[in-house]
């Protein structure tokens, strides 16, 4: 009887840096005979099906996986029985790659002992950074489809960004365990954008709000003329087209109203105050907010204005308004007044001074010349960013578009 | 510009003589060049045997594309000065680097197995495309020297899309560097096909840089040889820098981890197959009669002989020190290297402390 040694195969590291692979096919049984460099088995990493060439010559003396089976790199899993003493295959630990076109899957690594100094992924995640926070595009439009604020979510990242994962685990807490105790509505699109812009709005800007009860009869009269006139043949107007006439006009009294608080990236900030008005409207569509505005509203005759309003108004409620409609509105008005209240503390649109919100026309006891009588009355809110406009500017304004509509300078001819 | 490929042996095994590139090759060289591209093939197939059984970290083969590795390594003069990328083993060859001693690296063992100085070949920069840079700075360096050396700065088609390439070819024609680009298009980098990479074929990009760009047959080692030969002699010559783009395909997977079932179709290689470098030097040489079954039975023992030498001085190659790492960084002490090495060692010493 001759000499023999059983020599074992160990799975090896066939890609840079894989911990295990699946056997897929046995190309061989036991008592086979094989050759140096011959197919013996298939197996299946996370990256390929390759095939294992059999580093012994002899004959196989044992299959010690099974097909189907995953195991970890460095595992027997083959026998085979030589006659020659061949050379030993030298310890088989798993090695580190040169990287050629492929990275080391993170996670899946099982590094040499001696590597294994390697800085470990933070477990506690890192303090969230001041700042726009740090994310790839791909992790950014995860967060927006997922309607994640970047802005809240803990940032792992080697770099202290917000990695994918990151994204995962934010929704996570808020869909999955929380239990259902009713109705989900998704935030997203318009709605979205008005949660973005009020809070963005309170955030930056110091509100003061101010308010002023109206006899809007003069108003109430010039309205009524206007649905009788020529001019407006085919128009609705309403008390809204007065409000908007008065403001553009008592803007011309105060101008720093229509304008905006501008940060500049050297740290220094300034006021543009706008040579043109583009008159934002707050309009309740059925996806929610959304503020167009009538553009150059100040160059507009009281008739031009009462058509585009018109036209706005109807776009909004047919839903056909673009993005467009709404960029660049330099001071808005919203009449709360359709909801049947008088009045309240209207928020800003970001980067506007002020914003004015009417309330409903109601009649009640008023006292004229010392004397009690009913009119119908209105009140009106201002609120204004008081790092531009003071009390004496947005009272200044506040009277003026009051007087403007207890007596509109308008005739009609 | 040539549109088609410059051919001088057709995959039948016949010679096409073509006038801007004579050629004068002995039956000698022929059976040369037949018994390296074979030698090549066998180290390939070994090496990825090799890292299939845990012996290597990794291999990146070069199947397929020997034929214009093998020419253009023959074009080169002693004196002469490669940078190539990973998958040039047919170059290292002729250059006289063995295959064990080329594997070391790919073993994981060292940064460079082979003495540059000797062979002429610049160590591997994986960072694609960046080593065109230090191919023009080498053959800048040769214009100062005065020398009569030239270039040969070799790279694949993914490479060209990289600013280091543009760069470099910006260089090398302002200063007309001698320094030869020799873009071995094998379809592929990685995954996404040359397509992706260029609108036009590579060459025709050498004339924007103001120097020729010439298409050759990259299966064709004879084409391989006499093209990179007269451009690279143009360039010593003053002739400033020109663009080699060759054909050819890479057969096998981009490396030992990739597995291109994923991204292509098994069909293409039937085409390339028919276009083999080995196979149509061996028709040649037994059109003409240069050599007969006896020669290539020696040439596949000869290889047989050598992987087996390979397979057994790889196995045998005990780990490296790990403190040699820090030998090599820079030429001179450095404090940063200095104080990495010492904390290395007594990490080494703890380690020992408690096992
Ligand atoms: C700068 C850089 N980008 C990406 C990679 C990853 N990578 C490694 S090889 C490779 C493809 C190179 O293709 P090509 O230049 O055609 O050479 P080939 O591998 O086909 O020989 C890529 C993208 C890298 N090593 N370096
Ligand atoms: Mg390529």
């Amino acid at each position: 009887m001759t000499a023999t040694h059983v020599l074992d195969f160990p799975l090896p590291d066939v890609g840079e840096g894989l911990t295990e692979a699946e056997i897929v096919t046995w190309r061989v049984a036991v008592g086979d005979l094989v050759e140096i460099n011959q197919p013996i088995v298939d197996i299946e990493t996370a990256k390929a099906v390759v095939e294992l060439p059999c580093p012994f010559s002899g004959r196989v003396s044992a299959l010690l996986v099974a097909e189907g089976q995953v195991v970890p790199v460095g595992t027997p899993i083959l026998s085979v029985e030589v006659s020659s003493p061949a050379e030993p295959l030298p310890h088989s630990e798993s090695r580190e790659a040169v990287l050629v076109g492929y990275g080391v899957a993170h996670g899946t690594t099982r590094r040499r002992r001696l590597t294994s100094r390697a800085a470990p992924r933070p477990s506690a995640p890192a303090p969230v950074v001041a700042g726009r926070p740090i994310a790839k595009p791909p992790v950014r439009l995860l967060a927006r489809q997922l309607g994640i604020d970047l802005a809240l979510v803990a940032p792992t990242g080697p770099h202290g960004d917000i990695t994918r994962d990151d994204v995962q685990r934010a929704v996570t807490p808020l869909v999955e365990a929380r239990p259902v105790r009713g109705e989900r509505i998704p935030v997203r699109g318009v709605r979205r954008a008005m949660a973005e812009a009020m809070v963005r709005s309170m955030s930056t800007a110091p509100h003061v709000t101010e308010w002023l009860d109206v006899d809007v009869t003069g108003t109430v009269r010039l309205v009524d003329q206007m649905r009788d006139h020529a001019a407006f043949a085919g128009m609705k107007p309403t008390p809204l087209t007065v409000v908007a006439a008065a403001m553009i006009h008592a803007a011309k009294r105060t101008p720093i109203v229509n304008s905006s608080w501008i940060d500049l990236p050297d740290g220094s900030s300034e006021i543009e105050v706008y040579s043109h008005m583009n008159l934002g409207v707050a309009v309740a569509s059925d996806r929610g907010l959304v503020v167009p505005n009538v553009r150059d509203a100040g160059s507009l005759s009281v008739s031009g204005l009462a058509r585009a309003l018109g036209e706005l108004t109807q776009r909004a409620r047919r839903g056909d308004l673009t993005p467009a409609d709404s960029v660049e509105g330099t001071i808005t008005v919203t009449n709360v007044g359709v909801f049947g209240v008088d009045g309240g503390t209207p928020i800003l649109v970001p980067g506007e001074a002020v914003i004015l919100a009417t309330g409903r026309i109601v009649d009640r006891p008023w006292v004229s010349d010392g004397g009690l009588c009913v009119r119908p009355v209105m009140q009106l809110s201002l609120s204004f960013d008081h790092r531009i406009v003071d009390g004496a500017a947005g009272s200044t304004f506040l009277a003026d578009v009051a007087a403007f509509l207890e007596a509109p300078p308008i005739t009609l001819a | 510009m040539a549109e088609t490929a410059i051919q001088l042996l057709t995959p039948e095994g016949t010679r096409v003589e073509h006038p801007d590139y004579p050629l004068e090759v002995s039956a000698e060289q022929l059976r040369t060049m037949y018994r390296d591209i074979a030698i090549t093939r066998r180290m390939d197939v070994e090496s990825t045997a090799l890292q299939r059984t845990g012996e290597l970290s990794l291999w990146c083969p070069t199947l397929g594309q020997e034929g214009v590795q093998v020419g253009a390594g023959h074009a080169m003069r002693p004196g002469d000065y490669g940078f190539t990328t990973y998958r040039e083993s047919g170059i290292f060859h002729v250059r006289g680097v063995e295959a064990d001693e080329l594997l070391q690296l790919y073993r994981g063992n060292t940064h460079s197995s082979w003495d540059p100085q000797r062979v002429g070949l610049g160590l591997f920069t994986i960072v694609i495309g960046s080593h065109a840079l230090h191919a023009v700075g080498y053959a800048m360096g040769i214009q100062r020297d005065g020398t009569d050396d030239a270039v040969l700065a070799c790279f694949g088609d993914g490479a060209t899309s990289t600013g280091d390439v543009h760069e470099a070819m910006v260089f090398a024609a302002a200063f007309s560097s001698p320094v030869v680009f020799l873009v071995q298009n094998n379809q592929w980098a990685i995954s996404v096909p040359v397509e992706r990479q260029s609108r036009v074929p590579i060459a025709q990009r050498a004339l924007a840089y103001g120097m020729p760009g010439i298409r050759i047959d990259g299966n064709d080692v004879l084409a391989g040889l006499a093209v990179t030969r007269t451009l690279l002699d143009r360039a010593r010559e003053g002739g400033g820098p020109a663009l080699i783009e060759a054909i050819t395909y890479r057969m096998g997977p981009h490396t030992t981890s990739d597995d291109p079932t994923r991204y292509r179709d098994e069909s293409d290689y039937a085409h390339w197959d028919e276009l083999d470098p080995l196979e149509r030097l061996r028709r040649h040489l037994l059109l003409i009669g240069e050599a007969d079954e006896v020669f290539f039975a020696a040439v596949e023992a000869e290889c047989e002989e050598l992987g087996e030498k390979v397979r057994g001085s790889i196995r045998g190659m005990p780990d490296p020190d790990p403190m040699l790492m820090f030998d090599a960084v820079y030429a001179e002490p450095h404090r940063d290297v200095e104080a990495d090495r010492a904390q290395m060692g007594a990490y080494f010493t703890r380690l020992q402390e408690s096992a």
